[in-house]
């Protein structure tokens, strides 16, 4: 096998679980490591550089990073990184002087941003300080989008959401609140050089069965319904409700039909316990406050008799998989009436773009989503880009604002002179020895043994007598640390010098998780099945040196590395050294 | 500087007969110098024990006074272990060996301990065939009192500062062989392949088995006028016979051609299958092997493996007879059975 080449940042960049697995790239163990310093307003900005909303997505974030996490290889549980972000947000202190300066003199280019979630947000944020004029466009009151309409304040509290939206708003966006957008045209008309879409995926997507519409007020699209919820237009559930779906979102109406008043919420879903689509841990904190989740239940029919509605009738199915497609099949048993006063349909939800001409040079697809470029998010129509849930469809905060970074940058090369829009650049990363003196890091290498910290939340009964009452307290600062502690300083990189090594071994024999082997060369598949702990099935890299004095190889299975550094302590010769990597995506500059 | 391995272990890890991971068989964490290659005898002699599936608390460690003697802290962290005086390891190993036959017996001494202040106790437990393993990590030099050359060094080669060696050197495995040892091997603390085989040849042979270790200083003994270095050895090193250690009931599958192999089956029923080198000698013939050692010696090399082996001599337990239970177990009555028995035995003298 040829050398690994540690000249190219990818093999180091994927050491980093957390970082790679993160859709825009946030330097988690960088951030951790400066929470374990206590330097939270530090800690803070590296958040708010990668993510922008540090504090909504230390509450709310999807969080891949957590299952990607290496510490999940080698204990149960891996680091509570969300939680974490949210610590960094809890104590901050004050970040007026650290946000760039917005220039005075403007460079002349106007932009709009449709719609003023994540996505749209982004883009401000990373255009205002290079000089741009932009004019953000939101249908509701407030900006925020799915962030304040769809999420529950008992999960993500409104000054939260105010405190971040600002920090981008106060640079001098103009706002367009309170009107629904009813054509693309009339806003290209207005002169803007470049038009971003960021409008989100704003429809639920109904379900039609027999009895709808004799069923009335009594079903409602969930996300309308929580939308509602949030702008006071709606204060009390009835006291049977059902869920119909086994998302996040479905998981926040059980919720917050709890604290409007419902006394029996149940979320029933088509699907297997297993399959369900919400977060492990969005369905635990649904069941810690007593929801009941019905798994396996496909929906026949609303049940109105008399013009009474009644409830939802369901035929209990089993799931069977038939060349990776998921079948239902019924099992044949009688049909189930389940009773209740509300029904909210939680299966889903669409991009769609009625306001958007066909005929001013948007290609749109069959499907009814625009075309937009995968590298630049740009359309065929030059001056409109997209980005967000509009761009490709429903996923999250973090990739509405991974998307509106990359969307950003595109649009400033595009609006730059003599730069091509095409010529995408990639993150930029610098790589530094952490020794501070013989056998001493930077970082706090010994690895921790404690698990992981629960975050305390408020007492039940008073989560669910008031909606706005956050459940979650967050991590005080004891567990903060001890929970900080527990990373692993993946982005610390073993980084192997050959022509250093003399073979005495130490390396080998002191690695806790056998990581590290010297071995005659091979193929892959002939170093991997050779390794201490072979390693045949494993997806991830292994780092291989070129060959050593005695033409054997050094072969480094990145797989469970601790990054304690003990291979590089009992280096005699300093042919192993403990280097921080540091990554950082591309954004406009 | 860290002085704690994390307990964390690669979740894949493969486990023994006795469910133990290799892990469970080491040691708290070296303070030996970094590189040491005394600390990679040590990770062999965790993987000997490991994949011997030894219950730990059978195995007693033993050493003097050195670099070598202090090593044993970072093996076999749950076994027995007695750090004697320097050079005094033997004595106290046949006191040990007398009380408890019973356990398997790690000796785990250095050039000076063995070579110098020991040299006495070294040849005496020998010739009397003590069941032990007995190990001598060899680096040629002093380093815990920094780096005076030790008895080992060879004639001729150089010291840190550039003093030459004047005396000629003692050869511990042509002793060893010339003392009536039944084991003896060489090695390199390079060469892991080649230790683990031979230490658990030398676990289970039933006598008196000593490996002599070659295990570089890399803070005295590593540079380039030295032939204890690791570049020194690595280039020097001419291994005699391969040997595969094929433990109790396992089948053999290491395939050679006709002649090219020979097999030694040792007490326990398990089998030391050699391969022969392509400058092999037979490992049954004493008077060969230290023959060999000095042939290559003259030209320069080191020679490496398994030099002899014979299972069929008695060890010091058979020549006197000893009771097969340990004093510790052995009834008051049975211990001291009173005058009568003694008055017998002094008639017996008259």
């Amino acid at each position: 096998m040829e050398p690994t080449n540690i000249s190219d940042p990818t093999h180091f960049h994927k050491v980093v679980d957390c970082q790679y697995a993160c859709p825009a790239h946030t330097p988690v163990p960088e951030y951790i490591r400066l929470i374990l310093a206590r330097r939270y307003t530090d800690s803070y900005m590296v958040n708010w550089e990668a993510n922008v909303f540090p504090g909504i997505l230390g509450r709310v974030c999807d969080r891949p990073c957590e299952p990607a996490c290496r510490r999940q290889r080698i204990e149960e549980e891996p680091v509570a990184i969300c939680r974490l972000k949210r610590v960094a947000a809890d104590n901050k202190g004050d970040i007026t002087d650290r946000l760039p300066k917005i220039p005075t003199k403007k460079n002349g280019k106007k932009l709009a941003l449709l719609g003023g979630g994540p996505a749209s947000l982004t883009v401000a944020r990373d255009l205002m300080p290079l000089g741009y004029e932009i004019t953000l466009f939101e249908r509701d009151s407030r900006a925020g989008g799915m962030m304040r309409t769809q999420i529950p304040t008992f999960r993500l509290p409104e000054e939260t959401i105010n405190s971040e939206v600002n920090i981008v708003l106060d640079m001098g966006v103009e706002t367009r609140f309170g009107k629904e957008l009813t054509s693309m045209k009339e806003v290209l008309d207005e002169g803007f050089d470049v038009v971003f879409v960021g409008t989100g995926a704003p429809s639920g997507r109904p379900l039609n069965m027999p009895g709808l519409e004799d069923a009335g007020d009594h079903v409602q699209i969930g996300i309308e319904w929580l939308a509602g919820v949030t702008f006071e237009h709606i204060e009390k559930a009835p006291k049977r409700v059902i869920v119909l779906g086994g998302g996040n979102t479905a998981m926040d109406c059980t919720r917050t039909a709890l604290r409007l008043g419902a006394k029996d919420v149940k979320a029933i879903v088509r699907s297997s316990y297993d399959e369900m689509k919400s977060s492990p841990w969005e369905r635990e904190d649904a069941m810690a406050e007593k929801i009941t989740i019905i798994p396996n239940h496909s929906p026949l029919r609303y049940v109105v008799e008399d013009g009474k509605f009644i409830g939802v009738e369901f035929d209990r199915v089993e799931t069977s998989w038939d060349k990776g497609k998921r079948k239902l099949i019924s099992t044949g048993e009688d049909p189930v009436l389940v009773e209740c006063d509300l029904v909210l349909v939680a299966i889903g939800q669409d991009a769609t773009f009625p306001w958007i001409e066909r005929n001013i040079g948007i290609e749109f697809d069959d499907w009814g989503m625009a075309v937009v470029n995968k590298e630049t998010f740009q359309t065929s129509n030059e001056k409109v880009f997209f980005g967000g849930d509009a761009a490709f469809g429903p996923e999250n905060i973090i990739t509405a604002v991974a998307q509106g970074h990359i969307a950003g940058a595109a649009i400033h090369r595009f609006l730059q002179d003599g730069k091509d829009v095409n010529d995408v650049p990639g993150g930029h990363y610098s790589i530094a020895s952490q020794k501070m003196g013989i056998h001493e890091w930077s970082y706090q290498s010994v690895i921790s043994d404690d698990l992981r910290n629960n975050v305390p939340i408020i007492d039940l009964d008073e989560a669910l007598k008031n909606l706005f009452a956050e459940v979650e307290l967050g991590f005080d600062e004891k567990l903060a640390l001890s929970e900080a502690a527990r990373c692993l300083n993946c982005d610390v990189q073993t980084v192997f010098f050959e022509e250093k090594c003399i073979e005495c071994v130490a390396c080998e024999d002191i690695c806790p998780m056998d990581c590290i082997n010297f071995i005659e060369n091979g193929t892959e598949t002939n170093l991997r099945a050779h390794l201490k702990v072979p390693a045949l099935e494993s997806d991830r890299d292994i780092y291989v040196s070129d060959a050593l004095k005695s033409k054997k190889i050094m072969v480094k299975d990145e797989d469970v590395c601790l990054h304690c550094g003990l291979c590089a302590e009992r280096c005699p010769t300093g042919a192993w050294d403990m280097q921080k990597f540091l990554f950082n995506a591309h954004q406009a500059t | 500087m860290s002085y704690i391995k994390s307990q964390f272990h690669h979740p894949k890890l493969a486990k023994n007969k006795l469910g133990m991971t290799y892990r469970e068989y080491e040691g708290s964490m070296s303070t030996l110098c970094a590189g040491c290659g005394h600390d990679a005898v040590g990770a062999a002699i965790v993987q000997a024990c490991y994949e011997l599936s030894l219950p730990a608390h059978r195995i007693a460690k033993l050493s003097g006074i050195g670099c070598s003697s202090k090593a044993p802290t970072y093996f076999l962290g749950k076994s027995h272990g007695f750090n004697t005086v320097h050079g005094r390891m033997p004595s106290v190993a046949t006191g040990a060996s007398m009380a408890n036959k019973n356990l398997k017996y790690i000796g785990m001494s250095g050039d000076g301990d063995t070579a110098s202040i020991g040299l006495g106790q070294f040849a005496h437990v020998v010739r009397r065939r003590l069941d032990m393993t007995y190990i001598v990590a060899n680096n040629g030099v002093y380093g815990l009192t920094k780096g005076q050359t030790a008895a080992t060094a060879e004639k001729g080669s150089k010291t840190k500062k550039g003093s030459e060696v004047l005396w000629s050197d003692i050869d511990l495995p042509t002793m060893a062989l010339q003392l009536g040892a039944t084991f003896v091997a060489r090695s390199f603390s390079g060469d892991k392949e080649q230790m683990v085989p031979l230490l658990k040849a030398a676990i289970c042979h039933e006598g008196f088995a000593f490996i002599d270790i070659i295990s570089p200083c890399v803070t005295f003994n590593n540079h380039a006028t030295s032939t204890r270095s690791y570049d020194y050895v690595r280039d020097h090193v001419l291994a005699g016979s391969i040997a595969d250690f094929v433990p109790v009931r396992e089948n053999i599958t290491t395939e050679y051609g006709e002649g090219e192999s020979k097999d030694i089956g040792l007490h326990d029923g398990s089998i030391i299958r050699l391969h022969k080198g392509k400058d092999g000698f037979d490992p049954s013939d004493r008077m060969g092997a230290i023959n060999a050692l000095h042939t290559h010696k003259e030209k320069g090399e080191i020679l490496t493996g398994l030099l002899y082996c014979d299972p069929t001599f008695r060890d010091m337990h058979n020549i006197l007879g000893t009771t097969e239970t340990s004093l510790n177990s052995l009834s008051e009555k049975t211990l001291c059975p009173g005058q009568h028995v003694l008055e017998g035995i002094n008639n017996g003298f008259r």
